[in-house]
């Protein structure tokens, strides 16, 4: 199809509901509630699907826990605070092995913080956010099309490892505007995972819980869980590397971040600077490997994010002292321009005598 | 010999670990019954809470689906909504659905979700020791109220089917008290409504029902059932709160 001029938050609605998204749950908060509102106007009354402005962020997110134990593929969004809310439901998913949709876009805090982008949830994104060991598989947009792309493989990823997925974008993400490209057409009959329940017809009872006075079966469940983050790590890690095979100086950044990196290393080119920039999209899996290979060529790291060294933690296990690791961040939801940025990577250039 | 008493099909044959003279098995087994009577045996989704009951599923030979404390009723709302073909109930106490959860059961009551609520009020929290529930008695003794309930402090025993009878769309409120043979009966009638007006899809049903709990009561089994009567039904009185389902059926 052609492309249309779309802001991000309704990207994701736009290409929810063309992986089959059957349910949206969700609760005002700004800056994603385009997304939400989009939802409302395109999926309520589109055949089998449900949209309901729920009382709270736990509300909307137990609902989604609701609609994934009968085999709908479902979705809650929300922006920072509200994600904490969300913490508890995302935990029993993982716990029963439920897949869901969570999309942050995320905004400044701690606490009601501000409403403009910033990128300080990464901990809580890629620490699993929740109470208990559990992750989630974690994807972080740079762009609205890939908002649309990452959306559409967020469900599929759910689905395929019964694990919940979250969207990590951020206000600039949710509120701009660009073409986008759908690639799928909204399928014909809305996709029921096996195995869900529906009633215990032709077959026993089954029972989904979280509970159990067996420590020995919870330690069971656990290792189960963590030999699936295994295989996601070893099949879905997934990262963009621009301008890195002369480079001697490597940004790390992820999404809104990256792409303003991105500007800054363009004219750094030009003027002769080699530098380049791995983005991770699989925040978690985080993509060590990938940075380790680069540290056999590059010495020298600069990670940026728009907060005060959160990622940098994954980018220093990775590297686990190879390779010199500098930090650029800026919190609160203050959003740097490239030049800036442009001039922080100049000046570790040259410092570090690299020319 | 016709045999006239049995275990219902949908009671697994499952030994309970209630506490002798709790009511939680007395319950389990009326939904049981109603659930066989309706034929519903393979189209049900039981949804218990965290808490004593949080075993419900070793006995409920339905699918059966835990949920986060208090979130009862939002776990079941996505249920329905994602199919509504199916028979969703929350069984939840008094911690759960009167207190940690009133925004679920209210909003999904307000939108006359087609659900279904067994509520349990047994005036305390069971599982984690008897401490203070929303619906302790004024002056009873609980593990956090050592001195009796003041309702200065600790404010009044709240009342969930009065407040849920001013809900739009909630159809049918009915309490029921756990305490005589009678009682039960009357408990299963209220049961089966509820499940009944699910299935014609009337909106939201509550039964709350006065349930002993003799081990945090300090009470022997005959005390505690003497006792729902004689002090929680003065405070909670048994009835219909509400009913519009003959309103709703014509409209």
């Amino acid at each position: 199809m052609a492309k249309v001029l779309m802001d991000g938050n309704s990207a994701v609605g736009e290409a929810a509901i063309r992986a089959g998204c059957q349910c949206y749950f969700g609760y005002p908060i700004t800056p994603q509630n385009e997304l939400t509102e989009y939802m409302a106007t395109h999926l309520s009354r589109r055949k089998g699907c449900t949209f309901i402005q729920a009382e709270s962020e736990v509300a909307a997110i137990n609902m989604v826990y609701g609609a994934s134990l009968v085999g709908a593929r479902a979705m809650t969004s929300s922006s920072s605070p509200g994600i904490s809310l969300k913490q508890e439901g995302i935990s029993y998913l993982a716990a029963c092995e439920l897949p869901a949709v969570i999309v942050n876009m995320s905004r400044g805090g701690p606490g009601l913080g501000s409403i403009v982008a910033a990128q300080s949830d990464y901990f809580q994104a890629t620490r699993g956010g929740g109470h208990g060991d559990y992750r989630t598989i974690v994807l972080a947009p740079s762009s609205v099309q890939e908002i649309a792309d990452l959306t559409h493989r967020a469900f599929d990823l759910s689905d395929k490892y019964k694990v919940p997925v979250m969207i990590l974008g951020d206000g600039v993400l949710g509120q701009m505007k660009e073409p986008v490209e759908f690639k799928h057409e909204a399928p014909t009959e809305l996709p029921i995972r096996s195995g869900a329940l529906r009633g215990a017809k032709g077959r026993p009872s089954k029972i989904v819980k979280t509970f159990t006075s067996n420590p020995a079966e919870l330690e069971e469940i656990n290792w189960g869980l963590f030999r699936r983050y295994q295989l996601i790590k070893k099949e879905e890690t997934t990262y963009e590397t621009f301008l890195t095979e002369d480079a001697q100086l490597v940004v790390v950044a992820f999404g809104i971040a990256a792409r303003i990196a991105k500007g800054a290393i363009r004219t750094l080119r030009t003027e002769g600077l080699k530098v380049g920039l791995m983005r991770p999209i699989t925040l978690w899996p985080f993509p060590d490997e990938a940075i380790q290979e680069l540290a056999k060529t590059v010495n020298y790291f600069l990670v940026f994010e728009m907060n005060m060294g959160q990622m940098l933690e994954d980018v220093q296990l990775a590297l686990a002292g190879r390779g010199e690791v500098a930090f650029y961040g800026r919190p609160g939801g203050v959003i740097p321009i490239p030049s800036e940025v442009g001039r922080v990577i100049a000046r570790l250039y040259y410092q570090k005598g690299l020319k | 010999m016709k045999k006239i008493f049995s275990r219902p099909k949908s009671l697994k044959r499952a030994v309970f670990h209630y506490c002798p003279g709790c009511g939680h098995s007395v319950v389990h087994r009326l939904i049981c019954e109603v659930i066989d009577e309706l034929g519903l045996q393979d189209k049900t989704i039981g949804v218990p809470p965290p808490g004593c009951s949080v075993f419900a599923y070793h006995y409920f030979d339905v699918d059966m689906a835990e949920s986060a404390h208090g979130r009862g009723a939002a776990v079941a709302t996505g249920i329905k909504r994602a199919y509504p073909e199916i028979i969703a109930f929350t069984y939840q106490g008094d911690g759960d659905l009167a207190g940690i959860g009133t925004a679920e059961t209210i909003h999904a009551a307000n939108r006359g979700e087609n659900i279904t609520s067994i509520f349990i009020n047994n005036a305390v929290y069971g599982m984690t020791g008897g401490q203070m529930a929303p619906t302790t008695l004024k002056g009873m003794k609980t593990t956090t109220t050592p001195y009796g309930r003041d309702k200065i402090l600790e404010g009044h025993p709240i009342k969930m089917s009065e407040i849920l009878a001013l809900v739009e769309g909630a159809v049918y409120i009915e309490r029921v008290a756990l305490s005589s043979p009678a009682n039960v009966r009357k408990a299963k009638a209220a049961i089966k409504k509820a499940f009944q007006v699910q299935m014609d899809g009337l909106g939201f049903a509550m039964v709350e029902i006065l349930s002993p709990c003799p081990t945090n009561w300090k009470m022997t089994s005959v005390q505690a059932w003497q006792w729902v009567d004689e002090e929680m039904a003065k405070e909670f009185p048994p009835g219909v709160i509400k009913d519009i389902t003959a309103k709703k059926d014509a409209s």
